[in-house]
């Protein structure tokens, strides 16, 4: 059997994923990964796919999208309520034990859940913010992420007996409050592994990767090279730049679950405009419209603040120095010219961010 | 009534400050085609510059000031001589991440030097009111000593004894807003370095050609760009009176929109965008919901841009095909 090349290719792709993971589970349970960075298996999952799905819609599709954290934030919302919810029924229908049995289930459905969740919020979003090109369609995307923080901020959800309450700036709502306005979610079961968020990276590498490589994705790519050359081929632009969009928040979406049930408690306000620009910085760190970037500049930007922990004070002051120096080094013409003379037959990804943005 | 205009005031107070803030985005916006992120922090290092001259130093609140303007308009040719002039050829997201690494450089600088914990900024703006009225001969120092709310100007009082007022800070920080508005606008449409301006806001290449050093230029813009948002940073920390070193970042991303709203590089469109989005704050928040008020300001601009997508006094750029 003959395989096309861009199969090989992604096959290889999920071939480096698997090996890392192993790599990662044997020195765990050979006991070399330390307790901090343990800790952080989760958040760089989450924040892998939070990348991968933001260059989806900045690198593939061409649009500057401000409002990322506002899909991962819906995500945690409904997902951790779903979870809740599903518990609770599992634990009248049957025993509390049986649920407890369940925790991958429960944690997958959410997931879905939660990911069907944002993609509805991508796709109410999409509607208005898709007639607009450019800077105006980033600051809309940064207003929407507000607007959901600030919504969010106001809601109070809970279950009583199996069914879900939800209230809008009024904290007095039946039984057992799991969504506490201000103060986030509670209670949450801890039900997250670092397992599940292998899994999750893996399965939006098959699906960014297959749709790249597919007639949409090239689409959409033609979408954001020249509008009007597509249009012109008889690409309905809008259907494509949407296709885009709601996939990249239903993974973000997703990405949001994994990461709200891995804490107790988190409050909406975590998922502000820094987090959106905290996972822009990951995607045009790694190189715009280049997957395996995004993933790289992720995991180390995620463990680099841990690693930089014996700075102290000064932890972020060099996070940010680095990032200015990073742009500066990859990005300045000067630089440019001196690495292309040591590296001659170097192929830079960093040329692609201008035709993207 | 009153109720309603005295949170019409304070509206239009907190539209002022956030359309200086906006002069400085829609400037460096409209010349250097750059989202600078980094705006809202400077307006945080001119507010403790001040609190530092006159808390630390107890220097009079206009040197304070004045010092505040100095050290941004330094701070700003710096930040673009080093962070951004070397990017000029370079994509625009790759300009727009080293603006936030900028932002979150200037942030924990001040979180080094000044630490996290808020600080109560002094009544700069009343202060200065009141050296003045002794420095002209208005009112003697035992006046104003024995006066609880010198500067306070009474519009008018009902007859339920409810009065509105204009507090002497809402009074400067209203004319200040005019004067830089009307400043700017003679210097961008009559002086030689404003006709540069707008050259190299329309056509880069060609002002280059035209003998015209682009470099300069968009210098020259940071600096009146930081200057401003020294400025705002004084008014700002005056009328709400708490600075830390998170301070200037929403009020930056409102101004942001604020420029947006109004017409991105448009002079006049950043004022009129400040202000309206600073009575919709006030009176969403008062109305509506507070915790809903910046939700509401963001739907606002939602529905400005999609009725007029290029803000509204923003030019319609024609696409070339």
């Amino acid at each position: 059997m003959k395989l096309k090349k861009s199969t090989i290719n992604n096959l290889i792709s999920y071939g480096i994923v698997i090996v890392a993971f192993v790599a990662v589970q044997l020195l765990q349970n050979a006991g070399l990964v330390s307790r901090s960075l343990r800790g952080q298996l989760v958040p760089i999952c989450v924040y892998i796919v939070m990348a991968v799905s933001l260059n989806l819609t900045v690198g593939i599709s061409g649009e500057l999208s401000l409002g990322h954290a506002g899909f991962m934030s819906v995500g945690v919302f409904s997902g951790v309520v779903f979870s809740q919810w599903m518990t609770s029924l599992i634990a009248m229908r049957y025993d509390a034990a049986v649920a407890a049995q369940q925790e991958t289930l429960i944690l997958v459905v959410s997931m879905f859940v939660g990911g069907l969740f944002a993609g509805l919020a991508g796709v109410i979003i999409g509607i208005p913010v898709l007639r607009l090109r450019g800077d105006y369609l980033a600051i809309v995307t940064l207003a929407f992420g507000e607007i959901i923080r600030n919504v969010i901020n106001c809601l109070y959800i809970s279950i009583d007996n199996g069914r879900v309450h939800i209230a809008f700036d009024n904290p007095n709502v039946a039984g057992e409050i799991i969504v506490n306005g201000p103060a986030g979610t509670r209670g949450v079961d801890r039900i997250s592994t670092f397992v599940i968020g292998f899994a999750l990276v893996l399965f939006t590498l098959f699906v960014v990767l297959n749709l790249i490589n597919s007639r949409s994705g090239r689409a959409i790519m033609a979408c954001r090279d020249s509008r009007i050359a597509a249009e012109s081929v008889g690409i309905n632009v809008t259907k494509y730049r949407m296709m885009a969009f709601v996939t990249s928040a239903f993974l973000a979406g997703m990405a949001g679950v994994l990461y709200g049930l891995n804490m107790t408690s988190v409050q909406s306000s975590r998922f502000n405009f820094d987090t959106s620009i905290l996972v822009l910085v990951f995607v045009v760190l790694g190189g715009i419209g280049n997957i395996w970037g995004s993933i790289i500049a992720a995991t180390l930007l995620t463990v680099l603040p841990e690693m930089l922990r014996e700075f102290s004070d000064y932890r972020m002051l060099v996070y940010a120095v680095v990032l200015i120096l990073v742009m500066l080094v990859t990005n300045s013409p000067m630089m440019r010219a001196f690495f292309g003379r040591i590296l001659p037959h170097r192929r830079g990804d960093a040329g692609k961010g201008g035709e993207a943005a | 009534m009153t109720l309603f205009l005295e949170r019409i005031i304070s509206g239009i107070n907190l539209g002022s400050i956030y359309a200086i803030i906006a002069l400085g985005y829609t400037m460096v916006y409209g010349i250097a085609r750059m989202l600078n992120f980094a705006h809202g922090d400077v307006i945080m290092v001119g507010a403790y510059i001040c609190f530092v001259a006159i808390s630390s130093f107890s220097l009079p609140p206009a040197v304070g000031i004045l010092l505040a303007v100095v050290v941004c308009t330094v701070l700003g040719i710096t930040i673009e001589r080093l962070a951004y002039r070397p990017l000029r050829q370079a994509a625009p997201l790759a300009v727009l991440i080293t603006a936030i690494g900028v932002s979150y450089l200037l942030q924990n600088l001040a979180q080094l030097i000044w630490t996290a914990n808020p600080k109560s900024f002094p009544l700069v703006i009343d202060t200065m009111i009141k050296d003045a009225a002794v420095f002209l001969g208005i009112a003697s120092p035992e006046e104003i000593a024995a006066s609880s709310n010198f500067g306070t100007v009474v519009l008018y009082t009902s007859e339920s004894g409810a009065t509105l007022r204009l507090t002497g800070t809402t009074i400067v920080t209203i004319l200040a807003n005019i004067v830089i508005m009307i400043a700017l606008t003679q210097f961008t449409s009559r002086t030689k370095m404003g006709k540069a301006m707008r050259a190299v806001s329309e056509d880069r290449g060609a002002a280059e050609l035209m003998g015209i050093s682009v470099n300069r230029t968009i210098a020259v813009t940071f600096a009146i760009g930081s200057a401003l948002a020294a400025i705002a940073g004084v008014l700002l920390c005056s009328s709400y009176q708490v600075l830390q070193p998170t301070t200037g970042s929403m009020p930056g991303i409102k101004a942001f929109t604020a420029a947006v709203f109004g017409g991105i590089g448009s002079i006049p469109g950043a004022m009129i965008g400040g202000i309206l989005l600073g009575v919709i704050e006030i009176l969403g928040g008062a109305y509506v919901s507070t915790q809903l008020s910046d939700a509401f300001v963001f739907a606002v601009l939602i529905v400005v841009l999609l009725v007029k997508p290029t803000g509204l006094l923003g030019k319609k750029a024609n696409e070339k095909v």
